[in-house]
């Protein structure tokens, strides 16, 4: 089932939620809207659902006008933020709701009925819950509980809002694979809204990156994670390191670095800022032609697979550092060091929001 | 607690910081005790010993009477007729209240609270002024041999005033806390708007809406002031309960009078029962189950009964 959504806009009274948002999804995809909170990423969600009416715009599915279609005629399966558990009804009545509420001549028997409850449970590995009450369940139990009713009514398109936000980092995690791996059995079309960037990169095989109501990037995850559209997704999806520079004809400077910069303006110089990820940056205990600027070390995290280093520049900036442990235990970085950083590659985005990047790769 | 013989140095055994002296404790427990006993215990006793005065032969034969008889019929009619409305229009309200954003939302709940602001017997004025020989629409009634005031309609009309916020004030912040979202789930389930209430909204409030319709029917059978204005006290005809009572009671009879009145406290007493009950069945603001994992067992037996072939 594919689902076509065309300049969407929707307000709640002075707030805008969504400008003139338009998106693909192919059947069988796992599409993750990602971004801060209020930028719009339920609100779509919801849309998508028939849960709220957008303002202007419309949505297809396989083609079809879905505005013709009321909620309960969309056949799609929603998982709530908070469950949204029918708490006076047992796991297995909370399952069996979509088939109950069935007009009588579509509704399976009883017998059917039961037979694809124990079927979904076996799925999302509950049948030894059927019985007990939401309120007594775990949240990653409960989460389950809430894909297994969702799936009931076999619905063409799977909706999760934040479907793992509420639960601790390691059973996400383990979720987070689960659901992936039941994407790839099922198949069904799946739109999956996420805050969590981790989560977004690993489970979807296409990140929207959404902020204040529009779409900033849509690709799959490496294209939005190596190849940032600009400033925003960049900042969104890991920690960035700033850095102020010029330039000046086709040249860039940052500190004493010189690079090659295509876009220079002609005359003059032009203010620029240059983002690196931790990760691209490297530590010498010497300076040289590459050399962004100078540093103590403040701060070493070691206790991770990623060790992170604190820098304190001299004009007080602080700059974040990763590296892998062996390099890490090779150098020897210890707090007070006095350090020089050198960037692998700085990427600098023209003034204008939409500008595009351009990635100034530091002769070695 | 032996507060003076531990040294300074050594960590004292302390009591915790919330908890009173025993001799404050037993003050506060006596004073509440007193109060209690002294306005609601009393009363109590008082009403039934002056009931019993003469003997259960006369308690019977005053409840007996036709015009007590009357007056029973007449409660228990009213309250019928008052509770299911009240419950139709409390659920409507709270409904609308809780679930939906429009415009005079916080005008509708002034309008609910009001009854509460509002002295009774000004209720029942207001009915006289709309519907009495001289009031609004009076003469058009008499016209259409129509009458409400010092008729069953009156008594009906000034009951349903004042009972009407019972039901709402006790669904509405229920219904708030509890959101849309279930109701939301069910819609997407396929669930349509009939289906979604008996099946989702419903069974989430009943206790809440059992514990409105307990204080509305309690309130309906004791209510006074209102009817009193509009009722006419014509004798077997439009006295209610509390109304017997008074003409009783004026008329010196007072085996009568606490006869009757004993009844109305067994109903309060009955009501208090049945909601503490209920209270407990709801287990606090959650679902009973929630506190008791028993039930699990007892539904699948359920299960199993109903679909083994």
């Amino acid at each position: 089932m594919s689902i076509e959504v065309r300049n969407v806009t929707k307000t709640f009274g002075s707030f805008t939620a969504l400008r003139d948002v338009s998106l693909h999804v192919d059947t069988g995809e796992l599409v993750a809207l990602l971004g801060p909170s209020g930028s719009g990423k339920t609100t779509l969600l919801r849309i998508l659902a028939g849960l709220e009416v957008p303002d202007c715009g419309s949505i297809f599915f396989y083609g079809e006008d879905a505005a013709t279609r009321r909620v309960q005629d969309r056949r799609v399966g929603f998982v709530f933020q908070h469950y949204a558990l029918f708490r006076h009804m047992t796991v297995f009545e909370n399952v069996a709701f979509g088939l109950r509420v069935m007009p009588r001549r579509v509704r399976p028997s009883r017998r059917e009925i039961r037979a694809r409850v124990q079927r979904l449970l076996e799925l999302v590995q509950l049948e030894w819950l059927a019985d007990r009450y939401p309120a007594q369940l775990s949240g990653g139990q409960r989460q389950r509980v809430a894909l297994a009713r969702a799936l009931a009514v076999e619905p063409k398109v799977l909706l999760l809002d934040e479907p793992f936000g509420a639960l601790d980092a390691k059973v996400r995690q383990e979720l987070r694979q689960w659901l992936r791996r039941l994407h790839n059995e099922i198949h069904v079309t799946g739109v999956l809204v996420t805050h969590d960037q981790e989560e977004a990169l690993e489970v979807a095989d296409r990140v929207v990156v959404m902020n204040a109501g529009r779409i900033e990037q849509t690709g799959t995850p490496e294209e939005v994670f190596h190849r940032p559209a600009n400033e925003f997704v960049l900042n969104f999806l890991g920690r960035v390191n700033v850095f102020h520079g010029r330039a000046e004809g086709s040249k860039a400077f940052f500190g004493t670095l010189a690079m090659d910069y295509p876009d220079g303006p002609a005359t003059g110089s032009l203010e620029l800022r240059g983002f690196v990820r931790p990760h691209d940056l490297d530590l010498d205990t010497v300076s040289g032609d590459d050399t962004l600027l100078e540093g103590t070390i403040v701060r070493v995290h070691a206790a991770a697979p990623q060790v992170k280093i604190e820098v304190l520049s001299t004009a007080g900036e602080t700059i974040h550092v990763e590296m892998s442990q062996e390099r890490y235990r090779a150098a020897g970085w210890r707090r007070g060091q006095r350090v020089y950083v050198r960037p692998r590659e700085i990427r600098v985005f023209a003034n204008d929001r939409h500008g595009g990047g351009a990635v100034c790769t530091v002769p070695r | 607690m032996s507060d003076a013989v531990a040294p300074a140095s050594l960590p004292t055994v302390a009591r915790p910081a919330l908890v009173e002296p025993a001799a404050v404790r037993g003050v506060l427990i006596a004073v509440a005790l007193a109060f209690m006993g002294l306005f609601l215990v009393c009363p109590l006793v008082v009403v039934f010993a002056q009931a019993l005065e003469r003997g259960v032969g006369a308690y019977w034969a005053a409840l007996r009477d036709p015009d007590a008889r009357a007056a029973i019929r007449l409660t228990l009619l009213t309250a019928a007729i008052v509770v299911p409305l009240n419950a139709v229009f409390g659920l409507a309200a709270a409904w609308a209240i809780a679930k939906f954003e429009f415009r005079g939302k916080s005008l509708l709940l002034t309008l609910i609270d009001l009854p509460f602001a509002i002295s009774p017997v000004i209720a029942g004025l207001i009915y006289v002024l709309l519907f009495g020989r001289r009031g609004w629409w009076g003469p058009w009634l008499d016209a259409h041999g129509i009458r409400i005031i010092f008729a069953v309609p009156g008594i009906v009309l000034a009951t349903l005033f004042v009972t009407c916020p019972l039901v709402a004030r006790e669904l509405i912040p229920l219904m708030q806390a509890q959101g849309r979202e279930e109701e939301e789930a069910a819609a997407v389930l396929g669930a349509r708007g009939w289906q979604t209430f008996f099946r989702v909204t419903l069974p989430n409030i009943r206790w809440g809406l059992v514990n409105g319709l307990i204080l509305c029917n309690a309130r309906a059978m004791g209510e006074f002031g209102a009817v009193s204005v509009v009722s006419g006290h014509i004798r077997g005809l439009t006295n209610t309960m509390t109304l017997h009572v008074e003409v009783l009671y004026n008329e010196y009879n007072f085996v009568g009078a606490f006869a009757v009145a004993s009844l109305l406290a067994l109903l309060s007493l009955v009501t208090l029962a049945v909601k503490s009950l209920v209270e407990w069945k709801a287990g606090g603001p959650h679902d009973h189950r929630r506190m008791r994992p028993v039930a699990a067992g007892t539904s699948r037996a359920r299960w199993a009964g109903a679909h083994e072939p």
